[in-house]
């Protein structure tokens, strides 16, 4: 804006224009953006509102003909085929989701503690390590899981499936606690230290205070791991211990499914982390612009 | 390590320096650090370590690994995870690096959009993918919106291997691409607002500006990221599983799927394994380019 005050006319017509121009751009992106993040939401609720249960018959509607909750009611009533257990693997969903993310803040936490802020010599030898996970993408490690799971007596047993997003989530949750807690001043702890408190007080009071940020974007990120997974899940559960995430792709070859319920109980299992999202806004916001605040 | 967040150069002047002689944890302390560090290794131990050399034991046998290369869907199935993995991590990285910086904007609007724009990623994988394969479907959501915006009728997607390749892709970019561009959308944050003052005045506006400032000090982060989503990209199962399923006739499997048809409906656990072990040659090198990226810029931890 200032600079538009100092320049002389024509140029001030042609940066206005311009200006115009660039906002027309990126209003016209942010459209295209919404409309690319929702269409999928968007056809899920176009199958929910479906009255016709059984085989969906597509006929290039763009939007629902005559709209009707009977999907959700079927869902909420577990009426629908496949959907029978409907609350009770929504339940292990959430059982596996909340364990997971708090087994993983805990864990990752603490590892990240000792070895980035009580400098635990040889520690960064562990976080290291942590990486080595990745080398083999988990879906890879599915068949000796199914193995070892068995073994250690957790077959069809929803710890099993917890045990596998613990082990995928932390150690990115590692990387992620060391890489904003070299922002946190080391002064605050040392200062703690010569106070007399112990360590486990400078965790508790020091620590995990300065880093709620960090846990929040940490704590989402695993529940959003367990909550995506597909494979474990199905894979290391029985059908009426399964998750919601299964009972969906499990129908893939039954198109006779009643596919308006299906759709409407993928929009009721999509809430919770959205929730969590929103409940949790303020510490990811944050936790972005941390830096901001310190420069 | 702050570098892999961004403006790495002002880091070091912030972080106070180390005292020698002070490292070193004593009595309490130190039994405390290893109690803190004990869960982890722990599962490191008995969810990693132990799976990975059971793998490792089940696919030792060469034999295994000849079958594979006889096996007339293997090679086409590695092409696949190639490009699955190629342009699904380089498009959704580049376009979330563009993207974050369209999200540094300041109007309520952008704002807006970007709380819309990072649904997908909150959205469960395997609702997504179902979604999207009820979209392409004939006369679905997709075809509905080819024939009434242009009057086409849309192809069969899924009968098409290229055609249900990116199909895939897509979906995958859709799924995973809000994640990365709030990532980038942190490390720009972290940019000072000098440099950009100093380099307006130097005349680098625009695309320079991005060429010159924002890119070079993004670099690092670019690198890493790109690294870790390609480890990822490459164990994605969910994706394939769900959307093409495979087809047609299991032209558009990767790796992760054709194990898993191997273990599970051939019943060949071992043949599994291998088919997807043979990725490691690849994966390696990239674990160690990341964590070596991890170190140097650790040094000043």
């Amino acid at each position: 804006m200032s600079v538009a005050l100092t320049l002389p006319q024509p140029a001030r017509r042609r940066y206005r224009l311009r200006r115009s121009l660039t906002e027309a751009g990126s209003a016209m992106l942010a459209i295209v953006l919404v409309i690319w993040s929702l269409a999928p939401v968007y056809n899920m609720f176009l199958i929910a509102l479906d009255p016709e249960e059984g085989e969906i018959e597509f006929d290039g509607n763009l939007w629902a003909p005559e709209p009707s909750l009977e999907g959700f009611r079927a869902v909420v009533t577990q009426e629908a085929r496949y959907l029978e257990d409907f609350w009770h693997q929504f339940g292990n969903s959430l059982f596996i989701g909340v364990l997971s993310m708090l087994l993983t803040v805990v864990i990752g936490s603490l590892t990240s503690f000792a070895v980035s802020r009580m400098r635990l010599s040889k520690g960064s030898l562990l976080t290291n390590a942590a990486l080595l996970t990745y080398v083999i993408p988990a879906s890879f490690l599915i068949v000796p899981y199914f193995r070892i799971m068995h073994s250690y007596g957790l077959s069809n047993n929803l710890w099993s499936v917890i045990a596998a997003q613990v082990t995928f989530a932390t150690p990115f949750a590692i990387l992620i606690l060391q890489l904003y807690g070299s922002l946190v001043p080391f002064e605050l702890d040392d200062a703690a230290r010569v106070d007399g408190a112990s360590a486990v007080q400078v965790y508790w009071r020091i620590y995990v205070p300065l880093m709620m940020p960090a846990l929040a974007v940490v704590a989402i990120y695993a529940l959003l791991l367990a909550w995506n997974d597909y494979l474990y899940a199905a894979v290391l559960l029985a059908v009426r211990n399964m998750t919601v995430a299964v009972t969906q792709g499990q129908l893939f070859s039954d198109t006779d499914a009643p596919w308006n319920a299906m759709m409407a109980a993928a929009i009721i299992y999509v809430l919770p982390p959205i929730a969590l999202l929103f409940a949790l806004r303020r510490y990811v916001v944050a936790s972005l612009t941390l830096a901001g605040v310190k420069e | 390590m702050q570098q892999v967040l961004g403006a790495g150069p002002t880091a070091s002047v912030i972080r106070p320096p180390r005292l020698p002689g002070r490292r070193t944890l004593r009595g309490s302390d130190f039994r405390w650090a290893i109690a803190f560090v004990l869960p982890y290794a722990a599962v490191f131990f008995v969810f990693v370590v132990y799976p990975f050399g059971y793998a490792l034991w089940m696919a030792h046998k060469p034999s295994l690994y000849a079958e594979l290369i006889a096996d007339r869907s293997y090679l086409p199935t590695v092409v696949n995870t190639l490009l699955f993995a190629g342009f699904g991590v380089n498009v959704k990285m580049f376009l979330a690096l563009l993207l974050s910086g369209f999200f540094m904007r300041r109007r309520w609007w952008i704002r807006a959009s970007l709380a819309v724009f990072v649904l997908p990623w909150v959205i469960a994988a395997a609702q997504a993918c179902v979604s999207f394969h009820w979209m392409l479907q004939e006369q679905g959501l997709v075809d509905g919106l080819l024939s009434a915006l242009f009057g086409i009728d849309g192809p069969i997607w899924f009968n098409q291997r290229w055609l249900a390749l990116g199909a895939n892709i897509v979906v995958y970019i859709w799924k995973w691409m809000p994640f990365w561009t709030v990532i980038f959308l942190a490390g720009r944050m972290r940019i000072p607002r000098d440099i950009y003052d100093a380099a307006e005045v130097d005349g680098a506006t625009g695309i320079r500006r991005f060429v010159h400032v924002t890119f070079p000090l993004l670099a690092n982060l670019y690198l890493l990221c790109t690294l870790l989503s390609t480890l990822w990209i490459v164990g994605d199962f969910t994706t394939v599983y769900l959307v093409s399923g495979g087809g047609p006739a299991g032209t558009t499997d990767v790796l992760a799927t054709l194990g898993f048809h191997y273990a599970f409906d051939s019943a060949r656990p071992a043949l599994g394994v291998a088919a997807v072990l043979s990725a490691l040659p690849v994966l390696i090198p990239i674990v160690i380019l990341l964590m070596r990226r991890l170190q140097t810029s650790e040094v000043e931890l």
